[in-house]
């Protein structure tokens, strides 16, 4: 059994990391490129949005590599996510590359359904072992966030454009690389080092932009054409309303590990606005976005997939937060056919804006 | 004379504009861009300057406009701005106190909103790319009527019939059969410009506060069938610049201004631009698999840009000093 998974930002780490700690034989998919989305374009329903696309793409280019099993998230609720696993299996048969699925639904009760999912892909392996295996995995997506958070602090203040950028891809590779967890601590420390180790500049004013939205799209880089370097380049502080190890902890783990933002505060904050679940992310977008508000940023920039009804209905819903709180809001939706200069513009126009608001409200504050 | 000059190269047009001192538009050129953009400015720096007095000095230029990166390092441009900071900025010069501004050019619709003289929001359209300015040339073409009468003939309607505006295809095809049933030219083109503002206003202004003063630019503030179906659908008198048609080459040009007077110095290379031989090609990226497609700019045999690539790889090689000069 060779197993692969779709791409989603930096999601193959802390995978990649649990299933070898299970010695199980992984087949990492190439990073998510121009030739990935080709092929999910050209194999998937048109009207299907760019994450189903993507992940086909990366299962045709895993089976080329030799991968015989997939392992793919399931969902549920008003999102058609919930059966892309199965389309895009279909698909893959209808194709001629016939692939053996394991889905992972979310547990609806408790941890135990999902080790036994795990078992599954596992085998023989204890039960201690999958657990471990599932902390480990969990250290490295903890790791990975934080390197990513230092990088949106030091990428619009570097002194040296793309210092950030190869500096970061370095942590992650020392990250990637640590086989065990008395290895994971070390090269913790040396991608801090690294991370530490780009030189800034001073005194050159910030911008701070909160990325919210549907989390494929926020977090694989090549869907939003890497939103948050271009952001971080033009000199804007990002932060973003979903990160890995928060995700993992609220969906999988079902908030094992404590002291972590949780989607739960961000569906809190939704009312009154939207007062219960629409599917996907649509209430926590909504949710971030007041809490974003509140803690001061200068603008927040929504990001989804043509036809993702959950944040359709969360972007009709911002404008009336954005009045309340007074803060821009911006909405970029992505597709195979978004054009990058249409992009740019949007952002250039957006930070100017905020820059400019920026700069009057210190100088009525002073 | 001293001055400032403004280009905005858009998808459909370019234009060209000189302002004084006083910030006053002096020349102005309003061109096709037909897809070739260098030769288009070309040209167009070619016919400013033959229109302009001998001894003009340009102390600054500025570009906007989507192909405002390749321009910008074509003539050596001080200030390289967007489109909507352009339009709001020639927008407060043209009509002071301007409160709203609905601009519609040749591939994208923008609002801008404005309060006390600061953009306060904007908008523009997000993933149609809502080009109502070739749809309703197309529509124009079509129907075997010069684009400039579009207008006079919509204003000649008496009952606007209903027309599907929510995508151009569907426009088309309900344009298509109202003329079948028999309804008259005027009504189906004011009934198509009331669509176009009802989709403008749904999709592009949703949920902003449409305060007057209002001013329409854009090419598309030409046809007084539109300026009409704004007025009409906002209850608000909706007010055209002389200039609508180049005011991103104006805003540009102020930019400008702003920047040469921050800098003291001008980067702009001189009209003899318009004889250099620029060479454009592109390849494709084998290092990893998104096979960027990397596009140069080469000037007498020297490459002075390159982008397209993601990572940087490309770009990176020309430092940013010397992109610029």
């Amino acid at each position: 059994m060779r197993v692969t998974f779709p791409h989603m930002g930096n999601l193959y780490i802390p995978l990649k990391a649990m299933l070898n700690y299970l010695e199980v034989d992984v087949v990492v998919p190439p990073p998510s490129s121009k030739k990935t989305l080709n092929l999910g374009v050209k194999h998937g329903p048109e009207f299907a949005c760019m994450p189903l696309k993507l992940n086909l793409g990366n299962f045709i280019e895993a089976r080329e590599m030799g991968a015989d099993t997939i392992i793919m998230a399931g969902g549920c609720g008003p999102c058609r996510f919930g059966y892309y696993a199965q389309i895009e299996h279909a698909i893959l048969k209808d194709i001629g590359c016939d692939m053996q699925l394991i889905v992972l639904e979310p547990p609806e009760k408790n941890i135990s359904e999902l080790i036994v999912k795990m078992k599954k892909i596992t085998g023989s392996r204890s039960w201690w072992q999958v657990i471990q295996a599932i902390r480990f995995g969990y250290q490295k997506a903890l790791a990975v966030d934080e390197m990513e958070k230092t990088a949106f602090q030091v990428r619009p203040r570097e002194a040296k454009p793309g210092a950030t950028d190869r500096a970061f891809s370095e942590a992650l590779t020392l990250i990637d690389n640590a086989a065990s967890q008395v290895e994971l601590a070390e090269a913790r420390k040396k991608a801090d080092t690294i991370m530490a180790g780009v030189a800034r500049k001073h005194g050159a004013p910030v911008v701070r932009i909160a990325v919210i939205g549907e989390i494929y799209t926020l977090l694989e880089p090549f869907s939003n054409h890497r939103l948050e370097r271009h952001l971080g380049l033009l000199g804007v502080e990002v932060d973003r309303s979903i990160y890995l190890s928060e995700w993992v902890n609220d969906h999988l783990l079902f908030g094992l590990v404590k002291n972590l933002r949780s989607s739960k505060d961000a569906c809190a904050s939704a009312s009154p606005y939207l007062c219960h679940f629409v599917g996907g992310h649509g209430q926590e977008t909504v949710g971030s976005a007041v809490n974003y508000a509140l803690a001061g940023y200068d603008g927040i920039i929504q990001v989804y997939p043509f036809t993702c009804m959950p944040e359709i209905v969360a972007q009709s819903i911002l404008p009336g937060v954005g009045s309340d709180y007074d803060i821009p809001i911006l909405t970029l939706i992505m597709d195979e056919h978004t054009g990058e200069a249409g992009l740019q513009t949007r952002l250039e126009a957006f930070i100017d804006l905020l820059a400019r608001r920026k700069e009057t409200r210190e100088a009525v504050n002073r | 004379m001293k001055g400032y000059l403004g280009i905005d190269v858009g998808s459909v047009s370019t234009n060209l504009v000189f302002l004084n001192e006083g910030g006053i538009v002096c020349e102005a050129i309003y061109l096709r861009t037909q897809g070739q953009p260098i030769a288009t400015v070309q040209k167009g720096l070619k016919e400013l300057n033959e229109r302009l007095p001998a001894g003009v000095k340009v102390r600054g230029a500025g570009v906007t406009g989507s192909g405002r990166h390749l321009t910008g390092v074509l003539v050596g441009a001080d200030a390289v701005k967007n489109e909507i900071t352009a339009h709001a900025v020639a927008s407060l010069l043209l009509v002071p106190g301007v409160q709203t501004i609905l601009e519609i050019g040749g591939q994208d619709s923008k609002i801008i909103i404005l309060r006390n003289g600061v953009v306060t929001d904007f908008a523009m359209n997000t993933v149609c790319a809502a080009g109502t300015g070739s749809f309703l040339d197309q529509q124009a073409a079509r129907l075997n009527i010069q684009i400039e009468q579009f207008g006079e003939i919509a204003l000649q309607a008496e009952s606007p019939v209903r027309i599907a505006g929510r995508c151009a295809v569907f426009a088309e095809s309900d344009m298509i059969h109202k003329q079948q049933m028999g309804c008259g030219l005027p009504d189906i083109l004011a009934g198509l410009c009331e669509a176009l503002v009802r989709n403008y206003l749904n999709n592009v202004g949703k949920g902003k506060e449409i305060l007057p003063p209002v001013v329409f630019q854009g090419g598309v503030a030409a046809n007084v069938g539109m300026a009409k179906a704004f007025e009409k659908a906002l209850e608000l008198p909706v007010t055209v610049p002389s200039h609508f048609d180049v005011m991103g080459a104006v805003g540009a040009a102020l930019l400008a201004r702003e920047a040469v007077a921050r800098t003291g110095l001008s980067r702009f290379k001189g009209f003899s631009v318009a004889d250099s031989l620029f060479k454009t090609g592109s390849f494709e990226c084998t290092g990893c698999p998104n096979m960027c497609e990397v596009v140069e700019v080469a000037e007498q045999g020297n490459v002075i840009a390159r982008w397209g690539d993601r990572c940087g790889k490309w770009s990176n090689e020309i430092s940013k000093e010397e992109k610029i000069s």
